[in-house]
């Protein structure tokens, strides 16, 4: 290669990293700015519920000086709530009908999407698009009929029903995640364990489960979320403290007329939303690959 | 160790789409008996059903005597070894082998003796710790390989376990399988595209071809006695030289085969008989390309001489590859590295007709 090709070429390796460079740079500020936008609007309402559950009554209720700030913070919020009985009660029966909720809808959901992806039975595909189709039906059209059901079982104010309502949510978005990480497992690996001498539900227990961990993560962490967070159903369903699950029980029982208890509210919000981030803090990893498992071959 | 045979056993897809034929089959006890062919020729079909994966259409297969067709894969007392391994990613190497005996419920210790038996036969031991990932594309397959002997099952089935591998470890693991066999000497049924693994890994080949046997025997008996145009052309690399040709009178009495107006080769003698009944047909010539030789005046005087254009010299080391065309059909000759063949200059050829073949244009069949 002469000096001058030699030069030329590397005059156009120098604009094409300089023009990379560039266009790098203008995608990372923008995703910065993006993502900064994004984190104020997140942010700040969990900011504000935080510093207004640290605020008396009385300094919430004064209304001087920025809203923003603690003058005099104080932890007789949680305090209160901890030692009241109605609010232990909400826990507890938002605890039970959550981990209730979850073991169905997952029990339930592994097994469909097992035998949908892989049994391959006369049906099963159009059976699959079903189960997504019924995740399309918005929950609030299913009120009436499922209010008219619940009634004839006698199970209206009673949150045992969330046990049985709160699937008929999760149960199809469960299902359609495991399908899509259950088909993403190669076929030879059941091939392989049908030789083995495993038999169908051992090859799921021994196989499919360990291997589709992070799918089954990502479909235990939904149906917590719908279980732990509904707020509708019961508020439709439910009327009586003492079995009220704490979406329905924090506003039903700190607003009384037309008196917010502010501080005691946003305190509710707080200790209510600790099981939630705790369980998104330490299995996200796996969320985002449940998710998005299939999308590339692996 | 068992007998497999395959009784006219057809295969069906849903729209009537068969993709294996009837085909019957007897593979002895010990036998490695390989299953080669083109993609879509239903030779992974056949295996599938051996092992008990697919569902049979019509037929039997029996293994030892015993009708399978209704027998779950798991009482087959089989082992198959995947393309992609299959292995389990969860698992370390030592459970992915105790596996199967696990589910069977062997003692701890037995499971134990066995895989260590197995991981020294395939060199392995060091690995038994490791996850299957940690694993390069060779390791995997021998402990694929391994999952299937620690079974001691009565037959082994492999579904093209090389395809995966590049092509140095491929010659490498298919000496270690070979190997293997020896050492366990395992009923097995091997399936492949790739004709090489065929005729260095077989007992007997089974060349198979859009749903039927073309042809079953040694891999020697297949290189130097194919059955039809098909096999000839399949088996050999580089494949077979096939030329239209006429079988007409020659000098002295005898037959000669003329291929172009300037191309005319006595038949030898000794095959003349066979070649008779065929005077004045059109037939195809296959000859292979190692039975072309450069001409030389000394070499072999009585040989007839024919000149070609050479179209491409590829020098292999050990041998050179030169291509022409005669009349628009390839033809390859597998010439001394030696040679000054030149892409556009004449090149002088001899071919030995002791080894030619000749087809039917029309069944294909050799004659």
């Amino acid at each position: 290669m002469s000096a001058t090709t030699r030069e030329n070429g590397r005059k156009a390796a120098v604009r094409r990293k300089t023009s990379l460079h560039n266009q790098r740079l203008w995608a990372l500020w923008g995703s910065y700015i993006a993502l900064g936008v994004f984190a104020v609007m997140f942010l700040v309402p969990p900011f504000y519920t935080l510093i207004t559950s640290l605020k008396s009554s009385a300094e919430i209720s004064a209304q001087t000086g920025s809203p923003w700030l603690v003058h005099h913070p104080t932890l007789e919020n949680f305090w209160y709530l901890i030692t009241y009985p109605n609010f232990q009660t909400y826990y507890l029966n938002s605890t039970i009908v959550t981990v209730l909720v979850v073991s169905v809808s997952m029990v339930i959901s592994v097994l469909a999407a097992f035998s949908l992806s892989r049994m391959g039975f006369w049906g099963s595909q159009s059976l699959s698009t079903g189960v997504f189709l019924t995740y399309l039906v918005p929950p609030s059209l299913l009120f009436i009929p499922l209010f008219q059901i619940i009634g004839k079982i006698g199970l209206i104010n009673n949150f045992w029903c969330l046990v049985i309502l709160y699937p008929t949510l999760a149960v199809p978005f469960c299902t359609w995640i495991m399908i899509g990480y259950f088909s993403s497992i190669p076929k030879e690996l059941d091939e392989a364990a049908l030789i083995d001498g495993a038999n169908y539900l051992q090859i799921l227990w021994k196989i499919f489960i360990p291997v589709a961990m992070p799918g089954i993560i990502a479909a235990t962490i939904f149906a917590f979320t719908v279980a732990w967070g509904a707020f509708l159903y019961p508020l439709a369903y439910l009327y009586t403290s003492n079995q009220m699950v704490l979406t329905v029980g924090i506003i039903s029982d700190l607003i009384r007329g037309d008196v917010f208890q502010w501080g005691k509210i946003m305190a509710a919000c707080l200790l209510a939303s600790l099981p939630p981030i705790v369980i998104y803090a330490f299995l996200m990893d796996y969320y985002v690959a449940g998710l998005t498992a299939g999308a590339t071959k692996g | 160790m068992a007998e497999v045979s395959i009784r006219k056993i057809v295969k069906e897809y849903e729209g009537g789409v068969q993709a294996v034929k009837g085909i019957d089959l007897d593979i002895a006890d010990h036998e490695f008996v390989v299953l080669v062919g083109p993609s879509g020729c239903g030779k992974s079909t056949t295996l599938r059903m051996i092992a008990g994966l697919e569902e049979i259409t019509s037929g039997e297969i029996l293994i030892d005597g015993d009708v399978v067709n209704d027998v779950p894969p798991r009482d087959r007392d089989i082992a198959m070894v995947f393309q992609n391994y299959a292995l389990y990613p969860h698992m370390s190497v030592f459970d992915n082998m105790a596996f199967g005996l696990k589910l069977r419920k062997f003692p701890k210790d037995e499971i134990k003796r066995r895989v260590d038996e197995a991981a020294r036969i395939l060199d392995i031991v060091p690995l038994l710790e490791r996850k299957p990932r940690a694993l390069s594309g060779g390791q995997r397959q021998r402990v694929a390989m391994g999952r299937a002997i620690v079974r001691n099952p009565k037959v082994f089935l492999f579904d093209e376990p090389l395809s995966n591998l590049d092509a140095k470890l491929r010659v490498q693991m298919r000496t270690e399988i070979k190997k293997v066999h020896q050492t366990v000497r395992t009923t097995t049924v091997y399936v492949t595209h790739d004709q090489i693994e065929a005729m260095t890994l077989a007992d007997r080949v089974v060349v198979m071809n859009g749903g039927v046997i073309e042809q079953v025997g040694t891999p020697n008996d297949l290189y130097h006695h194919p059955a039809t145009r098909f096999v000839a052309g399949f088996i050999g690399s580089p494949a077979m030289n096939f030329l239209p040709c006429r079988v007409q009178d020659g000098a002295n009495g005898g037959l000669a085969v003329r291929v172009t107006d300037t191309i005319v080769v006595p038949i030898p003698p000794a095959r003349a008989d066979r070649y008779g009944a065929f005077k004045g047909r059109d037939m195809v010539l296959g000859l292979r390309p190692e039975h072309l030789f450069e001409y030389h005046e000394q070499g072999k005087p009585n040989w007839t001489r024919i000149d070609l254009p050479v179209d491409v010299v590829e020098p292999m080391g050990m041998e050179t590859m030169v291509h022409f065309f005669v009349e628009g059909a390839p033809v390859c000759a597998r010439v001394d590295p030696a040679t000054h063949a030149a892409p556009g200059e004449t090149m002088p050829l001899t071919a030995d007709l002791n080894q030619m073949h000749l087809m039917e244009p029309d069944t294909g069949r050799v004659v």
